[in-house]
């Protein structure tokens, strides 16, 4: 078993765990993590099948946007144990050392990159433009000038410069989502202003 | 989705169901030659989750405002 069948079964078996217990979980906090658990293990096997920018986007979209805003309603809405949140001193020694994990995580990837190679492989990569066959999917990602240029309305993973037919792209889409996300965004700002509590 | 009577455990099971689409969507564009379209209507069905999951929770926030909990089972109302 090489290591992409290991960590595909891994992470496979993480969303899976994670979606039955969202479903059989009674605590809405227990589920909202249990739900961190599934969507975080689906953007691993985003990138494990050479989508990387959708697993960048679940991450950032999912992970961090709308779970957030679960936990916050479940936190506005619940009774109960959960109104007041307590942290024990353990808790803030764990945060604590949580906190330096990761600092010391940024720091060293900061340090142990050879930051000169890195700005010339930019440079030649950004100085480049057109030959989508040529770029470096180490510095670039697989995806991310596919999907930029698919969303402006061309396609150059169909190549339409060899057989003169132009395929559409999805710069339609693209702006229909923009006004619908503003809708939302107005809509549900105007849904959820502060009001008179009605006794019921 | 059917099992909970809470709101916010509905929206989640909505979630669920959205990436379980999403993981079919990008494993037939990879395996298939679809090409991108299936990372970019997975990338349209992730903006189009978070814009839902938005207005279910206000929607959910203003149910709490009025009836003191958002058990779904409750709002048997029009107009409520």
């Amino acid at each position: 078993m090489n290591g992409d069948s290991l960590f595909f079964t891994l992470f496979a078996f993480m969303a899976c765990l994670g979606a039955v217990a969202v479903v059989v979980s009674q605590r809405m906090v227990r589920m909202a993590f249990w739900l961190i658990i599934s969507l975080g293990s689906t953007a691993a096997l985003f990138f494990l099948i050479d989508a990387d920018f959708l697993g960048a986007a679940q991450l950032l979209i999912y992970v961090g946007g709308t779970l957030v805003l679960l936990v916050f309603a479940v936190m506005l809405t619940s009774s109960g144990p959960y109104l007041n949140i307590e942290t024990s001193p353990g808790e803030i020694v764990m945060a604590a050392m949580l906190g330096l994990l990761f600092l010391f995580m940024v720091v060293s990837s900061q340090t142990g990159i050879d930051w000169n190679g890195t700005n010339q492989q930019m440079a030649a990569a950004n100085g480049m433009t057109g030959e989508i066959s040529t770029f470096d999917s180490g510095s670039e990602g697989n995806t991310l000038r596919t999907i930029g240029m698919s969303l402006l309305g061309l396609r150059p993973d169909r190549g339409a410069a060899e057989t003169g037919q132009l395929h559409t792209g999805y710069l339609l889409p693209f702006e229909i989502v923009s006004v619908h996300l503003l809708v939302v965004l107005i809509g549900a700002a105007y849904l959820a202003r502060a009001k008179r509590r009605r006794d019921t | 989705m059917a099992t909970k009577r809470n709101a916010i455990g509905i929206l989640m099971g909505v979630e669920l169901v959205l990436n379980g689409a999403n993981v079919n969507l990008v494993a037939f564009s990879h395996y298939t030659t679809l090409g991108i379209d299936g990372q970019i209507y997975s990338l349209f069905v992730i903006v189009l989750a978070a814009a839902e999951a938005a207005v279910a929770l206000a929607i959910a926030l203003n149910f709490y405002n009025n009836h003191l909990t958002i058990d779904v089972d409750r709002a048997n109302r029009l107009k409520g």
